[in-house]
């Protein structure tokens, strides 16, 4: 999860404006709480043993009936709803990470392909893309954890469920590096210092990986910012539709969907503590995407 | 012309048998239809008359010819869970997401244009930074979360609206509509104001920005020097150019409205053919998800296709460049 989003210091020598700079921050301080959570959490809610039924549903502390051992409350199981909230959004981290990661990987390869090898190679690869780019995330990503489903065993699909999300955001989110690195490619091949590592007789392979690969970059880390937003939306959506993580090991999306049931009886909480990090920490990372889209290359913007 | 219509028409049927590929290999491969269409102790003999009486025993190439003359007939299979033919379960929940995909698509125009004017128009002012800051904020919300929030301030805490269904609902031959009871229209104002948002800030910025690269060009600069008055250079000059780009965007977004109505759907526990394809996808009722996928793809296809042809014949630019 190597994103500019998380180095402040560069941020500010780039010459960011104090919003962005204290939106890094912001999302540094979201992301290490997250990755500390079994540390600085008050309770395990992985723990069976520390919650108890007769604390379920109580209110936030600062609230009349609120109970001062559970800081925003409980869920309908008595876990406290902080702690679930901490590791749920390391859930949300990792597996948006995940995707982003395994994204970039897909799609810079390929990429570099298409733009190295032109041709046929080229072609295939970027009809592929353009089939898989003519649908929304949302449609894709509902099919792959479909077949999921139907292919692993009631069981095995809890156990399974971060990888199959990682696979089913990241098979829409490749086309977009796939293309950027292509161009890119397509431009550097033709330069001098390549066509002279072809000349001494360098394998292919290594001519991209070591001589092209670092050249484009810096798009690709800056598509990375904005993606691990999207990633991280698009897991929760599919969390709260039921079809990502369970509820016995929940991201946010799925504490969203467990407090939505609860909404219609005035118990707010268990819905919208988990539904504000989400928002602030995805909002934070979208400050930082959107800056550094518009100060590298505003030829990136994109519809959404 | 013709080479241009032909190519265009060559992608589109290519997409589809690449989709309808898809949609057969589900079909047949992911889980066992004789296992759940034989009774439960069904000898070997049995399931295997069953597998020559569906046609599985043919070549593979031979069944997925079977399966595209059955889909061009509209037989698309029968849903697992309710036993009852895909089609005519996918006919039903038409009306009810199509009517979700207009209100949204009429209230996102009805914002999103003025907005977008406005940023446009005085692009360091108060409150085109306000409208700006609150469309990152709009980016970053995920749609079941201001369903969410509407639901919580509109119909727990106020009670004004309800939160979940169409209401009352009145048939006109097969289609069923809810804008003409109170209910109805009542019950379609929530879910369509969470859909419309999600769209709101992409056709803000559209307009924003073709209305900045509009109201550069040498037409109206000449305009403004022959001392029109402002108001109608902005309204009846500019906006009028800058809106084609958002009309054509607005037409190709509505394909994908009816894909992400499927979360609106969810929360609103609206009764259209999103909410049909997610319980499919919880209970693995693979020919419904089949069928969605295939009509989807279709739509996609047909609203591209039909976009990038009347372009072609309207701009002369674009035949030229792709012949």
């Amino acid at each position: 999860m190597k994103t500019l989003a998380s180095s402040p210091g560069l941020l500010f020598r780039l010459g960011a404006p104090v919003s962005v700079i204290l939106a890094a921050i912001l999302v540094m301080i979201l992301v290490t709480c997250a990755l500390m959570a079994s540390w600085i959490a008050p309770y395990d809610p992985t723990d069976l043993a520390s919650f108890e039924l007769m604390n379920a549903e109580l209110p936030p502390a600062f609230t009349a009936e609120g109970d001062t051992r559970f800081l925003l409350g409980t869920d309908n199981q008595g876990r406290d709803l902080l702690s679930a909230m901490l590791y749920g959004a390391r859930v949300s981290i990792a597996i948006g990470g995940g995707a982003v990661l395994l994204a970039a990987t897909l799609g810079v390869t390929l990429g570099l392909l298409a733009g190295y090898f032109g041709g046929r190679v080229d072609a295939l690869i970027m009809r592929i893309a353009d089939v898989i780019l003519s649908f929304p995330t949302i449609l894709l990503a509902l099919l792959v954890s479909g077949i999921a489903r139907a292919i692993f065993p009631g069981a095995a699909t809890a156990e399974w469920a971060p990888i199959i999300l990682i696979c089913a955001i990241a098979i829409h989110e490749w086309v977009q590096y796939a293309r950027t690195v292509r161009a890119a490619a397509m431009v550097e091949a033709a330069k001098d210092y390549v066509r002279a590592a072809k000349v001494i007789g360098l394998p292919p392979w290594r001519i991209m990986l070591r001589h092209i690969l670092p050249n484009v970059m810096s798009p690709v880390l800056v598509i990375s910012t904005i993606n691990l937003a999207a990633a991280v939306l698009t897991e929760a959506t599919l969390s709260f539709l039921g079809v990502g993580m369970p509820p016995t090991y929940p991201s946010l999306g799925t504490l969203i969907r467990i407090g939505n049931e609860f909404v219609f009886s005035g118990i707010w909480w268990i819905a919208l503590f988990p539904a504000l990090a989400l928002v602030i920490l995805v909002l934070a990372v979208n400050v930082v995407g959107d800056w550094l889209r518009d100060r590298f290359n505003p030829k990136l913007r994109v519809k959404r | 012309m013709l080479k241009v219509l032909l190519s265009r028409l060559g992608q589109a049927a290519l997409v589809m048998l690449v989709v309808s590929a898809v949609s057969f290999v589900m079909f047949r491969y992911v889980g066992d239809p004789v296992a759940t269409m034989s009774r439960e102790n069904a000898s070997v003999e049995e399931k295997a008359e069953l597998r020559r009486s569906l046609g599985l025993d043919q070549p593979l190439l031979v069944q997925y010819g079977r399966f595209l003359t059955r889909t061009l007939r509209g037989d698309l299979g029968i849903s697992y869970r309710n036993q009852r033919p895909v089609t005519q379960l996918i006919a039903e929940r038409l009306p009810a997401t199509l009517e979700l995909v207009i209100v949204a698509t009429v209230l996102s125009l009805a914002l999103g244009i003025p907005l977008g004017v406005l940023c446009a128009l005085k692009p360091n002012g108060m409150a085109a930074r306000l409208v700006q800051a609150l469309s990152l904020v709009g980016i970053s919300t995920p749609t079941f979360v201001t369903g969410i929030v509407l639901i919580l301030v509109f119909a727990v805490t106020l009670g004004w609206l309800p939160s979940f269904g169409r209401g009352q609902i009145v048939s006109i031959g097969w289609w069923s509509t809810g804008f003409l009871t109170a209910s109805g229209l009542k019950s379609l104002l929530l879910p369509g104001i969470t859909l419309a948002l999600y769209q709101l800030t992409l056709i803000m910025r559209l307009v924003r920005a073709e209305m900045i690269d509009v109201l550069s060009s040498d037409y109206i600069r000449f305009a403004r020097a022959r001392g029109l008055p402002s108001r109608y250079i902005h309204f009846r000059l500019a906006l009028r150019n800058a809106l084609m780009p958002v009309i054509t965007v607005t037409g190709l977004q509505i394909g994908s409205l009816i894909a992400f109505a499927i979360v609106t759907e969810t929360v609103f526990q609206w009764p259209g053919m999103g909410l049909l394809f997610i319980q499919a996808v919880s209970f693995v009722d693979i020919p419904v998800m089949a069928a969605y996928l295939l009509f989807v793809g279709l739509l996609f296809v047909l609203i591209n296709t039909v976009v990038d042809i009347l372009y072609a014949v309207v701009d002369p630019r674009l035949r030229a460049r792709s012949a």
